[in-house]
């Protein structure tokens, strides 16, 4: 039997120690799609997804609230987000989860602990209104969590280049920038393997050393 | 039907009280470490179903091959943190396993990523 305690996350060992070993489990790993209202988050989820885009809601309690930015009021209630995600059975032993998050300013608490333990982020822009992925971009930023932008093109929207949109929102030169359509599988795609690549070279200085 | 099957089907009622299922607890026992996309799997064959609650039955009835968190959520429309306090119910019952995600943050693990950059490929 495997050792235990290779996952690296100390306390969630406790909850692995079944009669089936749980590191014989695939390991999942998760990317987030943020962006605006209805700038097409659930769209590019859907069109890379082996699955239909499933819905699911997280409650959010009164220990939550805390840290939502609603201040100071004094929340007794459960407020429920709603959440979307996908799947892609990386390899046997990998599962890739894409969590579409909720587009409104008011659910930040949901995107910290959406983005713990996120590989990196898409931030979906919108071309009918580019500033509306300003708030994602800004909360990557801070988390430092790695993230491309995916231009989502909408039909008869200003056409931008990516170096437009790069000027407009004002990203790190390193931060990929992909044109796309949110509909189309291969833009999907393309995003997310610049994001992975980004990822990936983002870690190499510590693997060189 | 048992007279004890009755009684359930009323228990288990409309899902719009979700922590009534959990007996008003809002957090998975301690130790459970349960994440959104935690993979969870039955552990063992022999299971006295008897003795499940409705909810915690309908979970483990799922979990015959791996699935996460959020798919259970998604699947039998119970709000994530409600499943994570049941699956940590079943977790400490010895009834299913829990692998905690790959700790991709802080530091992603090279095969790990190299399997997301092929398998994404693969599309
Ligand atoms: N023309 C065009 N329409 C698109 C594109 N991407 C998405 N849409 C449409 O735009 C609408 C919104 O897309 P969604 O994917 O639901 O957007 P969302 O970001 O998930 O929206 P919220 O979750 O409500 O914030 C849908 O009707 C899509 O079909 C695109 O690239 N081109
Ligand atoms: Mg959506």
């Amino acid at each position: 039997m495997a050792s235990e305690g290779s996952d690296g996350t100390g306390g969630a060992d406790g909850a692995g120690t079944g009669a089936t070993g749980a590191h014989e489990l695939p390991v999942a790993v998760k990317i987030l799609v943020a962006g605006g209202f209805g700038a097409g988050k659930t769209t590019l989820v859907g069109s890379v997804s082996e699955i239909a885009p499933l819905s699911t809601e997280e409650v959010m309690t009164e220990a939550s609230m805390g840290v939502d930015d609603t201040g100071g009021v004094e929340a007794k209630t459960t407020t429920t987000v709603a959440l979307d995600f996908g799947r892609i059975t990386v390899s046997e032993r990998v599962v890739l989860y894409l969590f579409g998050t909720p587009g409104q300013g008011r659910f930040w608490f949901m995107w910290d602990e959406l983005a713990s333990g996120a590989l990196g982020a898409v931030v979906v822009a919108d071309t009918r209104r580019l500033e509306s992925c300003f708030p994602a971009v800004d909360f990557f930023e801070r988390r430092g969590v790695p993230f491309a932008v995916a231009v989502n093109q909408f039909d008869g929207a200003h056409r931008y280049t990516a170096q437009e949109v790069r000027e407009a929102v004002d990203v790190d030169p390193h931060v990929p920038v992909v044109l796309g359509d949110a509909r189309e599988r291969e833009s999907g795609k393309e995003v997310l393997l610049s994001l992975v690549e980004h990822v990936i070279r983002r870690r190499s200085p510590a693997l060189s050393g | 039907m048992s007279p004890a099957a009755g009684r359930l089907d009323e228990g288990a009622g409309p899902l719009v009280r979700p922590y009534t299922m959990t007996g008003g607890r809002t957090r998975p026992a301690a130790g459970a470490g349960l994440d959104m996309i935690s993979i969870v799997v039955a552990a063992r064959e022999r299971v006295d179903w008897g003795e499940l609650q409705p909810e915690h039955a309908r979970i483990l009835r799922r979990c015959r091959t791996p699935v996460s968190v959020a798919e259970l959520s998604a699947q039998l429309d119970i709000p994530i943190t409600v499943v994570k306090v049941l699956v940590g119910d079943l977790v400490a019952a010895g009834d299913v396993a829990a692998r905690a995600p790959a700790p991709a943050a802080d530091h992603p693990e090279a095969h790990v990523l190299q399997a997301v950059l092929d398998g994404i490929r693969r599309l």
